[in-house]
């Protein structure tokens, strides 16, 4: 692939069209890995009680935040590292890491974003996600269709686009920061009441060291104007991210979420563990898409981020829905089970995924369903690919408690092999505690179907890109999920995840 | 942590105390002592491992059986009328009175205490050994326990075909017995056999089967656990298949307060088949739990699993199967299927269907459902004038009906079919 770096001067032949001329030329290799020289304020190095404080205060945030920022970290300090994944995970020293940088620049907080030091919204639009909103009107992408915009950068929210307008429409999109800040009785009442300080080891670290994320409140009746994403930045180096995004649809609203996520090569691996709480009061809705492209690390498995989410949709009211959508294809490890508790009666969820191993990557990735109000549904669809010496496991739970009567459950996790080095893994657990609901679950494995490849080698296309067209093919059922934004990144994504794959 | 394996280290040694190493000199003593090193350093399941998530092992582990009360079989004892040679054991001891004399063309039979004095045996190379090899990765300190402390059982080598079946019948006669059985079986290349198991053993049996099966050999086994309701059973099946041989098990289960069945099955060498099936019905205080491992550690091998259960009033159905395809081991083709039917509200279905697979030119896949009887079908029947109790039968043996399939032997199919339509009638 190495020839592909001089693209600019190949000579294209015509009938080509542009688009894939910029799909090939993507293929080079991780194209987020570069890192914007600016200046950063680090916290010191390490953990400890004052360091929880200093990221507190930092915040400008009120005692009872404090105080539950400090609960979580005794707890955590007697938490042991969870062992139970189909993962290697390297020794992590948590003291040697940075738990808060921020951009200098950002020290005194900008009003608005005419204020952002002009580097950092020049690193957003690098990475194609312009923050200025005449440059998203006046761009053509996405067809006149407006995206809102939480940009984090390292340990602090940048800003938010479209704040005005959508506050029109009484919908709140702001950093958790913020919201701490504006909006304490929400926060108050919501957070950590999906994904409780105690959950799990990287939920606690986080719930005490949290520095940003993004905070979204749809008031009753409200369909959200426009898509809001956020879109996660590590800068800095041994820092690690800890975001948290808290989302509450209330009664009757609806909103599309998007996530993304890039940081810069680096050789040293760097911790990122996020929490994301979804609220969905009776008949909300809620779609929640992920494209994770952290850094994946080199083909022999240096630096990478080491990926460690807890994701968790509570579906409170009746009749509420949540859809949980990933592609994950970056991150040297990948930790991560978006779930749904379908608490209200006919409530549904839904997880769509895509999860794509190359080299030395590892993902141990999946969902939890757990059946609690009657006549509630879920869908699973997993798709799991991996090649050179990569371990993709899905890792799932469809859970049917004694009064979810009249539930049902249809999952299915396809995992595909490119090259026998790899591996890939299918960990379900089924547990089903009444009769009236019913619980299909269906699972294979096999390899790239030759004759396809053979069909797609006899056209002209390169063995590459005709593996990549394959599994895209089987991808199908998910891409088509996706909103239009990310769509095309995600088809491409695939392509570039699997480069060096084959031959 | 401490504390649980505190917990751990006390009822291991508690139960290793209340044991002691049977007879024998010679060429069984190192075995012993090394599983009894094992079962030490790996120490008895808790109930908050991982592998018995959906199974208590309490009162497997525990030094004393729970008492259970000996039933005598509705529809006399299984494979009646067959033509077999017979190995009784009652409450766990050999019944020389009630068994066949242990000669069969073909095949060398021994019984584990007669010749566990001896110099040397043949069992020698497989006593221990495909258990030994089996703890990994994942550990079954039930059979390491077995090992150690089994006083009596089968030894049985066949170099030909005998023609009929060996069927080691398990009666249960005392309230408290507590029973331990190693059995061990060698095939020679090309050799065949089948071999048949049945009764409820005793009040509590902790059973090892070690199955080796050399290249060409074809091993069938059906077992048929029941009925008694009080009864807890753990039962692990070694096989280590080597290449071209066929091996089948098949388990039907009736009752029991409890019952763990592992089977641990290595496909070592090419072009090797396992099929491992089981139909299960419960009714009540049930618990049952088919655990299964599939090695594939060769190339273009063959494995099917296949478990049925049909669980009411509050029974408990668990299955935990796992595909391991090992890196090399291409043209694997492996399948796995568990379904349950759920016949009421309280009953459960706990699955845990694994695949790891490290080779790349595979096909596996798993299916596993939960749910109730369908009520078209149901309505289908009624409306051509069926009962609603035989329509209900009906169907839940034509379920059954795909596990019982994978029993070659028609007869043996057959004569298990006609005694789940009893046990169903008997019960609607």
């Amino acid at each position: 692939m190495a020839a592909l770096d001089t693209i600019d001067s190949l000579d294209v032949r015509e009938g080509v069209d542009e688009a894939t001329v910029a799909t090939v030329a993507s293929l080079g290799s991780y194209k987020y890995g570069w890192n914007t020289e600016i200046e950063t304020d680090f916290a010191p190095m390490g953990l400890d009680e004052e360091i929880v404080r200093l990221i507190s205060r930092k915040n400008g945030e009120p005692a009872w935040m404090t105080e539950w920022r400090l609960a979580a970290f005794a707890r955590w300090q007697r938490m042991e590292h969870p062992d139970w994944a189909m993962l290697k995970i390297p020794p992590i020293d948590f003291q040697q890491q940075y738990y808060y940088a921020r951009p200098k620049s950002m020290e005194t907080r900008p009003k608005s974003l005419d204020e952002v030091d002009p580097k950092l919204l020049e690193t957003y639009k690098k990475l194609g996600i312009p923050l200025r909103e005449q440059e998203i009107l006046a761009g053509v992408e996405g067809a006149g269709r407006k995206v809102a915009v939480d940009a984090v950068f390292d340990s602090v929210s940048v800003g938010t686009t479209f704040r005005e307008e959508l506050a029109r429409a009484g919908v709140i999109f702001c950093s958790i920061s913020e919201a701490i800040r504006e909006h304490p009785e929400l926060v108050r009442k919501y957070l950590g009441s999906v994904v409780p300080p105690s959950d799990n080891f990287y939920a606690t670290l986080n719930s005490a060291v949290f520095s940003d994320g993004s905070f979204v409140y749809v008031p009753p009746g409200v369909r959200c104007p426009m898509e809001l994403s956020t879109y996660f930045r590590i800068n800095a180096e041994n820092t690690g991210q800890f975001e948290r995004t808290l989302i509450i649809a209330d009664k009757g609203s609806y909103v599309s979420y998007l996530e993304g996520c890039t940081a810069p090569k680096r050789d040293t691996a760097q911790l990122h563990a996020a929490v994301v709480e979804i609220v969905a009061e009776e008949d909300a809705e809620v779609k929640y898409s992920t494209v994770q492209n952290w850094y994946p690390g080199d083909a022999e498995g240096r630096g990478g981020i080491l990926n460690f989410v807890t994701k968790r949709a509570d579906c409170r009211g009746d009749r509420s829905k949540v859809m949980w959508t990933q592609v994950e294809t970056g991150s040297a490890i990948t930790w991560k089970y978006p779930s749904c508790i379908l608490r209200g009666d006919d409530s549904q969820g839904e997880f769509y995924s895509i999860a794509i191993t190359n080299n030395r990557q590892q993902a141990d990735t999946g969902t939890k369903m757990i059946h609690l109000g009657k006549r509630t549904r879920s869908r699973i669809v997993s798709k799991g690919i991996s090649a050179g010496e990569a371990q993709n496991t899905y890792r799932g739970l469809v859970s049917m408690h004694p009064k979810a009567a009249g539930s049902r459950n249809y999952t299915q996790c396809d995992s595909l092999l490119i090259g026998d080095r790899c591996g890939a893994h299918t960990v379900p657990y089924i547990e089903v505690r009444n009769t009236s609901s019913k619980v299909e679950h269906e699972a294979t494995t096999s390899k790239v179907n030759e004759d396809q490849l053979f069909y797609c080698r006899s056209r002209g296309m390169t063995e590459e890109e005709a593996v990549a067209l394959v599994v895209n093919g089987f991808c199908r059922e998910v891409l088509q999920v996706l909103p239009m934004e990310f769509m095309v990144e995600a088809q491409s994504l695939v392509a570039i995840s699997l480069e060096g794959s084959v031959g | 942590m401490t504390v649980r394996t505190d917990l751990r280290a006390d009822a291991t040694a508690a139960l290793v105390a209340s044991r002691s190493l049977p007879p024998g000199g010679g060429w069984i003593m190192p075995a012993r002592a090394d599983a009894l090193r094992r079962l030490r350093a790996m120490g008895v399941p808790q109930k908050r491992d991982e592998y018995w998530r959906f199974t208590d092992p309490g009162s497997l582990v525990a030094p004393l059986p729970l008492p259970a009360e000996p039933m005598a079989p509705e529809d006399g004892e299984a494979f009646e009328g067959l033509e077999a040679l017979r190995v009784v054991f009652t409450d766990g001891v050999f019944d020389p009175a009630a068994s066949d004399d242990l000669a069969l063309a073909g095949v060398e039979i021994d019984r584990l205490a007669a010749v566990a004095e001896a110099d040397g045996h043949w069992a020698q190379d497989l006593f221990g050994v495909l258990e030994r090899e089996g703890q990994m990765p994942v550990p079954r300190p039930l059979a390491a326990l077995n090992t150690a402390f089994a006083p009596d059982g089968i030894l049985i080598r066949v170099t030909g075909d005998p023609g009929r079946p060996i069927h080691i019948v398990q009666r249960h006669v005392a309230a408290a017995s507590d029973a331990m059985l190693h059995h061990v079986v060698r095939v020679e290349p090309g050799a065949r056999l089948t071999l048949l198991t049945s009764g409820p053993a005793a009040a509590r049996l902790n059973k090892v089967i070690e199955v080796d099966v050399a290249e060409g050999g074809v091993f069938h086994h059906v077992r048929m656990q029941g009925r008694d309701h009080g009864r807890r059973a753990a039962t692990h099946l070694f096989a280590r298949v080597a290449a071209r041989a066929d091996f089948r098990s098949f388990t039907l289960t009736f009752n029991g307060a409890l019952t763990r069945n592992e089977a641990i099955v290595t496909l070592a060498g090419d072009e090797a088949r396992a099929h491992v099936a089981g139909a299960s019905v419960g009714d009540g205080e049930f618990h049952h739990d088919d655990t299964v491992f599939v090695t594939h550690a060769a190339e273009a091998c063959e494995s099917r699993q296949v478990f049925k259960k049909v669980l009411r009033h509050g029974a408990v159905g668990v299955f935990q199967g796992k595909i391991l395809v090992r890196p090399g081991a291409q043209k694997t083709d492996g399948y796995q299927l568990s379904q349950a039917l759920l016949l009421d509200e309280r009953s459960q279905f706990l699955a845990k269907p694994e695949l790891e697979i490290y080779a790349d030119d595979v096909k596996c896949s798993h299916g596993s459902t939960a749910g109730a009887l369908d009520p078209d079908a149901l309505f289908y029947l009624r409306s051509r004038g069926v009962t609603e109790a035989e329509a209900k039968n009906l169907l839940t043996l034509a379920f059954l009906r795909e596990a019982l399939d994978e029993i070659a032997d028609e007869r043996l199919a057959e004569d298990l079919s006609r005694r789940l339509e009893a046990w169903l009638r008997r019960r609607s």
